[in-house]
């Protein structure tokens, strides 16, 4: 018997009408992730990479398909179980960095004297221990992306949806960043969605891969990286991960 | 305490005023020029000590009315621009209107106020209020929109309510702006009252300032012209001092 997926995406359509134009942002995606995976999504810009995303969050209706989350033994409530990270910090300037962490449980309701400790605990794991009364503007745009991410944990949600979250941040700290974010997955047993265009990033971290094509998109691909975790920086080197990455790239006509 | 740089600033401040001063000071005495064209700064400040000149009733009416119209412009003027925040329709529907009501020059509508509430200080305000109220609410309306879209879908992605995108995310957002339309209506503030006196009135400093031309006493018209200013820059100074205390320094819009 095989468990039911946490997310079972079954011919997804989006179209974005304006008053005289159709954009078929969308065309069919079909896509089953199970609890607890990382599931890479990569593809070209513009493909609806980002579009998919705010589907699951709940921000835009779809015009066709099933978007279902959750399922009988893991229950999903979609205004408590959401964490997102986008590829901008987006902290509030005005509050330090445990306020900013605080945000969502602030505004979900949660008691203030556990979540305060729960944000002092994030702080720890992303890092940025003895930084929680700083400015943002005080952070540099790697240790901020860090905050962020605590703030999309402090709630607990059971899914964390990312954005191109180290896109804007230079390639040394990005690497140390994808490092991070798999002991912070591993430790949390979190179902992550990690929309990228890196095609390295997203072989190096996903337990799976989903590659789309240009809009209106399709899943051209997906498939399991078979690359036990934990990872480090010798997986790059691995010659299985060069045949993931290269299966991509002919996919995406490089 | 204030670090090096900060007193060498102050210094700078003191000094450059003192020079300011010996300045005016310097150039009555070298050219010669008659005290009815212009008083040295001495012979200004001794016209506080005649007793027929009234400072106290000229300087409490002008405070007023600055102060006044002022506060009741920052407090209708954000009121109005999170109406506008909040509902879109009135945005749509009252902006275009305003920016019409903008256009009109504030200090021509001062002789008609006075046609309709008659002189005093309480006309002097409204004036006042008129002139001050557009540049708050169009800088505190901007403010609140410029919300990064991410972010709002960030609030919305845990079903956050309106009230709590209002106060969480986009009041505090606009606070910078608020305190850039704020300043620049501390030198309007200053002007409309003014005008008001300048039109029809019986005290204030601008009144008194008509009143002593027609006498050619020199030295009063500008000792009430520095303690016009003097009000100005306190006004300004506390504008600033709140600036400080509620807006993190990095926030700030020079």
């Amino acid at each position: 018997m095989t468990a039911a997926p946490f997310i079972s995406l079954k011919n997804v359509r989006k179209i974005y009408r304006t008053r005289d134009t159709e954009f078929e942002a969308i065309k069919d995606v079909s896509l089953n992730v199970m609890n607890g995976e990382l599931v890479s999504l990569v593809g070209p810009s513009g493909c609806g990479k980002s579009t998919l995303l705010k589907i699951l969050a709940g921000l835009h209706p779809h015009d066709g398909g099933e978007v279902q989350i959750g399922n009988d033994e893991i229950p999903f409530d979609p205004s408590q179980d959401i964490g997102m990270v986008f590829q901008q910090p987006l902290l509030l300037k005005w509050r330090r960095i445990v306020e900013n962490i605080l945000l969502p449980a602030e505004i979900l309701g949660r008691p203030m004297k556990e979540s305060r400790e729960r944000a002092i605990d994030l702080l720890n794991m992303v890092g940025l221990d003895g930084f929680g009364d700083n400015y943002p503007y005080e952070l540099s745009g790697g240790m901020q992306q860090r905050a962020a991410i605590a703030r999309a944990l402090i709630h607990d949600p059971k899914l964390i949806l990312m954005d191109e979250p180290f896109g804007a941040l230079d390639a040394l700290t990005r690497e140390k960043m994808n490092l991070e974010l798999l002991d912070i997955w591993q430790s949390s047993r979190k179902t992550i969605i990690f929309v990228t265009h890196g095609i390295q990033e997203a072989v190096f971290l996903g337990t799976h891969v989903a590659v789309m094509s240009t809009a209106p998109a399709e899943i051209a691909d997906y498939f399991d990286v078979d690359i036990p975790h934990p990872r480090d920086l010798n997986t790059k080197t691995d010659e299985k991960f060069g045949t993931y990455t290269r299966r991509i790239y002919q996919l995406l006509g490089m | 305490m204030p670090s090096a740089a900060t007193w060498r600033k102050i210094t700078t401040i003191i000094l450059v005023h003192i020079a300011f001063v010996a300045l005016w000071w310097g150039a009555v005495i070298i050219g010669d020029i008659p005290a009815y064209i212009l008083p040295t700064p001495l012979q200004a400040l001794q016209t506080l000590g005649e007793e027929n000149y009234n400072w106290g009733t000229h300087f409490i009416a002008t405070s007023q009315e600055i102060f006044g119209g002022y506060i009741l412009a920052v407090i209708v003027g954000v009121a109005f621009a999170v109406m506008f925040t909040w509902s879109r329709r009135t945005d749509e529907t009252l902006m275009p209107l305003l920016v019409t009501l903008n256009m009109i020059p504030k200090v021509a509508m001062a002789p008609l106020f006075i046609v309709w509430l008659r002189f005093g200080v309480t006309t002097n305000i409204v004036i006042t209020f008129t002139i001050c109220f557009f540049p708050i609410l169009l800088n505190t309306a901007r403010g609140m929109r410029e919300v990064e879209p991410d972010l709002l879908d960030l609030v919305r992605s845990l079903k956050g309510s309106q009230w709590q995108i209002l106060t969480k995310i986009q009041f505090p957002g606009a606070l910078p702006y608020i305190f850039s339309g704020m300043k620049v209506a501390t030198i309007l503030a200053v002007a409309g009252a003014i005008v008001g006196e300048f039109i029809q009135s019986d005290r204030g400093l601008g009144w008194f300032m008509l009143v002593t031309q027609e006498a050619l006493n020199t030295d009063a018209m500008v000792m009430a012209l520095l303690l016009v200013t003097l009000i100005g820059v306190v006004l300004y100074g506390i504008v600033i001092l709140l600036e400080r205390i509620f807006v993190v320094q990095d926030a700030r819009v020079e």
